[in-house]
């Protein structure tokens, strides 16, 4: 005679998942989705992540040489809303362990030496003011002066609106930062990464050479609440995101984050023109960009700090525990 | 309070400008890829017995007006119509005279998916690039990106109370107060006005209004806008045409504060050595 048992498992007190991707809910292990360079492995969805992070994934390990991370914020309007301009900036440097929104220096992506400019949208919403403006502005000179290409990863809600007009006059001065590198054909590429909106997306980061975008990035100068409100318009499916971009025309490619280094190698590459390099060098990049690419960008970054008559600082930045990585933020709503 | 007279119904348009500065004013339109978007008037005239090219937001005075050239308010087509045009007037050598009085870009679907974001920064960059002389004139509202697509200009130029902000009152108070019944404290706090840009260098002249505001005497108010202009101009006649392009990269260099302990300001170019292309 068989007897079959039921069981029911019943924990009373459920295991809380370590994780839970926002975008399918389903759970995962943190160290997991670390190691998957903080894309859901399930649904693929790319969370948004610091300036910090977003440089070890996509440069060559340790060829990051910042630059200029003590131009500092004013406050030219002694602005208050609910709070201070500088109470907000404060904050921000706290939670982000960064100086603004920006942070600049030298790399190389794939073998290719370059600047970098990365974007924190971790920092007051990524918003571009004075400090954001001029250290793209350095990149930009830095790139034409040395003939270097510049890349950038833009991620913004627009223009830091405590500084009023002079933040406006950043959408002028970065893209006059275009001309100057168009005018010495520095070969120039943006990477979009969610969100990239308003006076950024209106500037710099959509006149690049090739402007390509993660996916699910959302890409729009006004966005969908504004328009609603503004013009009751009902918003097609997908409005604003990096996939429906990319068939109105607006982007290069849509690239997931895993291929973004060996993509934005492959672009320096092309634009910089002539030969197609040696297979075996090609794909030997990362140790060509450990060895002689990357002593000339320590070099390169030495000349420029000696040019500007101050110390070099950036060269003990990577041993000096940036690997300690920030947090990894959620999406706000 | 100034934002009113900015926005004031009567307050001379771009039109009303072109009809009282400029002679024999012939209109040009479209974009030459799909569209011609009325939010931007341009064209050629002759300003004081020279040739320029125009170039200026459109709001319109009656209802039907305003929302034929949608308050001003451009579309793509609007700012591709202005970089055919920039482009027109530097083969031709031609001055180019702008005039910003726009609430904003237009804020709807076609429009940002046709592009909006790029329209605007090519815009910006192709004015950056002009040798030709190129002055702005904000002549009522300055409104955010849309109104600066039309201003990367070598002098701008400002009426005593026209404004120029990143953003309206009402949409800064409704994101940093979360009430856009803020609006008046917002206005306070971006500090708009002609007085203060001129004292950031955003703005290189203030042109003064008859009293109350340009509307009680439009052709009084367009004689100084074309005095203001016509120095301007003369000024920028004196400098080489590939100097002119360089010295406006710098001035839009200039603009913002920072502070850098070792760099100090008024430091221009890192790299003044570099060759040109």
């Amino acid at each position: 005679m068989n007897v079959t048992v039921e069981i029911e498992r019943r924990d009373s007190n459920p295991v809380k998942p370590e994780w839970a991707c926002p975008s399918c809910k389903q759970p995962a292990r943190l160290a997991e989705v670390r190691a998957n360079l903080m894309v859901c492995p399930h649904c693929g969805f790319h969370l948004r992540i610091s300036a910090r992070e977003r440089i070890r994934q996509l440069v060559d390990e340790g060829t990051f040489r910042e630059l200029w991370s003590n131009v500092l914020t004013l406050d030219p309007l002694k602005f208050t809303d609910l709070e201070t301009y500088p109470e907000r900036v404060r904050e921000a440097q706290a939670k982000t362990g960064l100086s603004e929104a920006i942070v600049t220096g030298t790399a190389a992506i794939d073998g290719t030496q370059c600047v970098l400019a990365v974007m924190d949208f971790g920092f007051m919403g990524g918003s571009m003011g004075s400090v954001v403006g001029e250290k793209l502005w350095r990149s930009a000179e830095l790139a034409a002066g040395e003939d270097l290409p510049l890349v950038a990863v833009c991620s913004s809600g627009g223009a830091r609106m405590q500084e009023g007009i002079l933040s406006l006059m950043q959408m002028a001065k970065t893209s006059c930062a275009v001309d100057l590198i168009n005018e010495a054909t520095s070969p120039f590429v943006t990477i979009l990464a969610d969100p990239c909106t308003g006076g950024v997306v209106a500037s710099f980061a959509t006149l690049a050479d090739i402007c390509i975008a993660e996916p699910g990035t959302q890409l729009y100068f006004t966005g969908p609440r504004v328009i609603a409100e503004t013009t009751h318009e009902t918003l097609p499916e997908g409005f604003g995101s990096a996939e429906r971009n990319l068939r109105l025309g607006h982007l290069d490619a849509v690239v997931a984050r895993k291929d973004l280094r060996v993509k934005v190698g492959n672009y320096l590459r092309l634009l910089g023109g002539g030969e197609e390099p040696d297979r075996a060098a090609t794909t030997g990049g990362r140790e060509r960009g450990k060895g002689g690419m990357a002593q000339t960008a320590l070099e390169r970054a030495k000349a420029f700090a000696a040019y500007a008559r101050r110390p070099f600082v950036g060269g003990d930045r990577q041993a000096a525990g940036e690997a300690e990585e920030p947090a990894a933020r959620e999406p706000s709503p | 309070m100034t934002v009113e007279i900015a926005r004031h119904k009567g307050r001379p348009r771009t039109r009303d400008y072109i009809g009282y500065l400029i002679e024999g004013f012939e209109e040009l339109r479209g974009d030459r890829l799909r569209a011609d978007d009325p939010a931007i008037v341009g064209g050629l005239g002759w300003f004081r017995g020279r040739a320029v090219l125009v170039v200026g937001h459109q709001k319109g005075k009656t209802l039907d007006e305003q929302e034929l050239h949608s308050w001003g308010m451009a579309k793509p087509e609007g700012y591709r119509k202005a970089q055919r045009l920039f482009a027109l007037a530097e083969r031709h050598g031609l001055p180019v005279l702008s005039f910003v009085d726009t609430p904003g870009a237009y804020p709807g679907v076609a429009a940002e998916e046709g592009g909006q974001a790029r329209a605007i920064a090519d815009t910006m960059l192709k004015m950056a690039r002009l040798s030709v002389p190129v002055i702005a004139t904000v002549i009522g509202e300055g409104g955010s990106g849309g109104a600066l697509a039309l201003a990367v200009a070598d002098r701008v130029l400002m009426q005593e109370n026209a404004t120029y902000s990143v953003i309206t009152p009402e949409g800064c108070a409704a994101i940093l107060w979360r009430d856009a019944a803020f609006a008046p404290q917002a206005a306070e706090a971006l500090k708009p006005t002609a007085s203060h840009l001129l004292e950031l260098g955003v703005v290189e002249r203030v042109v003064a209004e008859p009293r109350g505001g340009a509307h009680h005497n439009p052709e009084v108010a367009a004689a100084s806008v074309g005095e203001a202009i016509a120095e301007a101009l003369a000024e920028l006649d004196g400098i080489a045409p590939q100097e002119r392009r360089r010295r406006r990269r710098e001035r839009f260099q200039q603009l913002g504060q920072w502070s850098d302990p070792e760099l100090p300001p008024g430091t221009l170019s890192l790299f003044g050595g570099y060759t040109t292309g």
